[in-house]
């Protein structure tokens, strides 16, 4: 077949499928310059950035263009130049230019688009009123006033992770981005994967940040501050100090944080290896007693809360295992506090993550025990960052040193975890051996790693043939739960991951706009498997003791206390009832059907009505308040109604009726 | 009146199911449900959102996108004047000074607490010929001045007391 090729500044560049003009002049080397175009999310065409001229046709967007042979393409000239100037003049004058104090500043592409450009002065004046920040979430602070408009955040969330917290409102310059309603993120079905915050070419929705409240624990007297680095850090933090996406860094991180103070520097590996233990075991007795299959994985707590949110008759799937942060937590405050001679309240646990959504999950309540959490502080990769810059630190001059032990030791299973595919890797690293009875000699399972967002594959074990999937970006997970429910695909594990790629690629990673950084940190930590000695997490040798001297058996009573948890069905919106009968009376009986959309799928809709109809056929329309509202977070048990204080679960007219019954007789007697 | 608001969720409900509970329809649904409601109540739109498997955010995006979709509570009266170019020229802003004087309202406050009035400004109505143009409800009225404005809106009121009273 002939080769087409369209010409880019009088060069000819072969179209190799690229999906648009705009992929092939960045493959001729020439990077033009864009807001609204990330290469996975849909085209938007909005930012005007992106401009090129092209013979015959004028002025047009590249991301929008198809690239059709034989087009001439001009990516440099007057015309290019003045528009995507005016362009961004106009975005600037009505951005919050406090680019001194934002926390975007150096990684920020408006203000790096800016000095490209060479836009020195700003001709209009805003004609924005300030808005009001929300921060009212552990995760996510989300700045109106520094917005574009570019919508990548709002594709993030809808087409990425198919849940739409955010989109735009109003019109014109009135137009903004935001939640539902005006509300807060935490009011909303946000599940802080903060995607919206990788994307954002600004600092209009950033990872909250924690650093003061560790600064102020490593000063206070009396407490002895430890923290743990989670897998996916040692790959990205040195892109903060000019390393390559996925060098490891390991060495001078631990070196960094035993200089600010920390007093033992551990390792979340560790407590992967121990995730592994757990997790791999409550499979093996899944699948041995009949328990609730496919068995998902729990580590992502983005994942955990949009089961929570959108399948809570899933829960059951979700393996009880608390993910390998809060493991390090109780492990630490519950078990290694006394070995250190310290009481509890005297050891401060900080965690050091590539996330943003291990923050919220650190403040849910069952992970405090005693009303003391189990992980006080969870800082982001990029917040680790600004604390060495602020201390001074010269990362690249540090010298290497090693973690602490026992909970700094760790096998490549835990390391791999921070990649798609690396908790079921890990996980059949140890149920091959249990399940089979004899060594794995080569531990690496090929056909559970790489890219797509949804991976399938068989394994054998005991001559049986069992079906696991690989699940990343929560669109994906969706399709396959719709799958899963129609009885299309059967599976026994699923491994979910909310971030695409995984963990290496989460919102608290550093800002990187180079497009290879995710293969990068990916094949990182699979050669950190490699350089390991052991990559089994049941080799690990502390974590043998730990059993021996202090939990008991794997799945044992001690460590399903430690080490276990429990889901709830959680509310996506919160917000008002609407009233569908009111009465006159002042203490009138007061009637909830819930229609959010689990119940509204199991027929609360038609509960309403028969209710209502029942009411007002009684002539009790003056003694009853009747109001359909949104989620008693009894999903997995809907339909639900409330009369008077009483919950009625799996409700039905009959029963409702003569709920509502009794309940008036019993109001007429008092 | 305990019945209304029965009456008026059941239409919505009723509006959806007509539509095939289609998310493609939402403007037409948002349409009907605010020819009910008289504005897009948040927690219906959240309920509509449900009914579509849509995110209530999207809902609120494309109902607070169009002027015709109302936010708040609307006065019973909508006053609809015309600021268009033609009327404009003819003086339309001293007679959104004079209503908006009269009944207590700015730039913000667009309904009277009553809940009687509520005034707007359109971009035209298309009646350039008879500018400038006020619409309340259904009447238009054209070549109006501010006293005339004025004596409408008292007429409404004394009407509207009189049946209050006659109540």
């Amino acid at each position: 077949m002939e080769q087409k090729f369209v010409t880019i500044d009088g060069r000819d560049i072969p179209i190799e499928g690229e999906k648009n003009l705009l992929e092939v002049i960045r493959k001729a080397g020439i990077d033009i310059p864009t807001f609204c175009y990330v290469s996975e999310l849909s085209v938007y065409g909005a930012c005007r950035m992106c401009t090129v001229e092209i013979e015959g046709r004028g002025l047009q967007t590249s991301c929008s263009t198809p690239p059709e042979p034989g087009l001439k393409v001009k990516t440099n000239t007057d015309a290019v130049r003045q528009i995507r100037r005016v362009a961004l003049e106009l975005i600037l004058a009505n951005h919050e230019r406090e680019c001194t104090t934002c926390g975007k500043s150096t990684s920020c592409k408006l203000q790096d688009l800016s000095r490209k450009m060479g836009v020195d002065k700003i001709r209009f004046r805003s004609i924005k009123k300030p808005m009001s920040v929300d921060d009212d979430n552990p995760s996510i602070v989300r700045n109106p006033n520094k917005c574009i408009l570019c919508g990548d955040c709002v594709r993030m969330c809808e087409e990425v992770q198919g849940i739409g917290a955010i989109d735009f409102a109003y019109r014109g310059h009135d137009t903004m981005v935001q939640p539902a309603f005006g509300k807060g993120l935490d009011h909303v079905q946000c599940v802080y994967c903060g995607q919206c915050t990788r994307v954002c070419p600004t600092g209009a929705l950033t990872p909250k940040s924690e650093i003061n409240d560790v600064w102020k624990s490593l000063q206070t007297a009396g407490k002895t501050v430890v923290v743990q680095i989670a897998p996916a850090v040692r790959v990205a933090l040195g892109e903060a100090f000019g390393y390559q996406a996925g060098e490891l860094t390991t060495g001078q991180i631990v070196a960094a944080l035993k200089m600010m103070g920390f007093r033992k520097v551990f390792d979340t590996c560790f407590s992967a290896d121990l995730t592994i233990l757990e997790e791999g075991n409550e499979f093996i007795h899944r699948l041995t007693e009949g328990l609730p299959l496919p068995m998902f994985t729990s580590c992502c707590p983005a994942w955990v809360k949009y089961v929570e949110q959108h399948y809570p008759e899933m829960i059951p799937n979700l393996s009880t295992c608390r993910s390998p942060q809060q493991m390090f937590g109780s492990v630490a405050k519950g078990v290694f506090a006394a070995e250190m001679g310290l009481k509890k309240e005297d050891m401060i646990v900080v965690s050091i993550m590539p996330c943003t959504a291990k923050k919220f999950e650190a403040k849910r309540p069952e992970f405090f025990t005693d009303g003391i959490a189990d992980v006080d502080h969870v800082i982001t990769t990029q917040e680790l960052a600004q604390m060495i810059n602020e201390f001074g630190i010269q990362f690249r001059n540090l010298k290497p040193e090693s973690l602490d032990m026992p909970m700094g030791f760790k096998t490549g299973a835990g390391v791999i975890f921070g990649n798609t595919g690396g908790v079921m890797e890990a996980a059949l690293r140890y149920v091959y051996e249990k399940v089979e009875g004899k060594t794995l000699e080569n531990p690496d399972f090929h056909e559970v790693r790489g890219e797509a967002g949804i991976r399938e594959c068989e394994v054998k074990l005991a001559g049986k043939t069992y079906t696991l999937a690989v699940i990343h970006s929560l669109a994906n997970a969706k399709e396959i739960i719709r799958k899963i429910k129609s009885g299309e695909k059967k599976y026994h594990f699923i491994e979910f991951m909310s971030c695409p790629a995984g963990c290496i690629n989460g919102a608290g990673q550093p800002v990187n706009f180079d497009p290879s950084y995710r293969k990068n940190r990916t094949k990182g930590l699979y050669e950190a498997d490699k350089m390991l000695q052991l990559h089994k997490s049941q080799d690990n040798p502390y974590l043998k003791e730990l059993y021996a001297t202090k939990l008991g058996e794997v799945g044992g009573e001690k460590a399903h206390h430690l080490l276990h948890t429990h889901y709830n069905a959680r509310r996506r919106m919160k917000g008002k009832s609407m009233v569908i009968l009111d009465g006159q009376q002042t203490d009138k009986l007061e009637i909830r059907v819930c229609v959010g959309t689990s119940c509204y799928l199991k027929g609360s809709q038609d509960l309403l009505h028969h209710l209502a109809r029942h009411v007002a056929a009684q002539g009790l329309q003056d003694q009853v308040q009747v109001k359909a509202t949104f989620c008693f977070e009894k999903c997995d048990k809907g339909p639900t109604i409330k009369v008077g204080g009483k919950t009625i679960t799996h409700c039905d007219v009959a029963k409702a009726t003569a709920a509502v019954d009794k309940a008036v007789e019993d109001l007429k007697k008092v | 009146m305990p019945h209304v608001m029965l009456r008026k969720f059941e239409k919505v409900c009723a509006i959806v199911e007509k539509y095939d509970n289609d998310p493609a329809k939402l403007i037409p649904i948002l349409q009907e449900v605010q020819n009910e409601y008289r504005y897009l109540p948040e927690e219906v739109m959240t309920f509509v959102a449900t009914t579509l498997g849509l995110s209530p955010a999207k809902v609120f995006g494309v109902a607070s996108f169009y002027a015709h979709f109302a936010l708040e509570p609307k006065g019973k009266y909508v006053v609809r004047l015309c600021d268009g170019t033609a009327c404009h020229v003819k003086g339309s802003d001293g007679l959104l000074q004079a209503m908006r004087k009269k009944l207590g309202l700015d730039e913000k406050s667009v309904t009277t607490p009553d809940m009687l009035f509520t005034v707007e400004t359109v971009a035209c109505l298309g009646a350039c010929g008879l500018a400038p143009v006020v619409v309340i409800n259904e009447a238009v009225y054209g070549q109006i001045t501010p006293e005339k404005a004025v004596a409408l809106l008292d007429e409404i009121r004394k009407k509207e007391d009189g049946t209050h009273v006659s109540a």
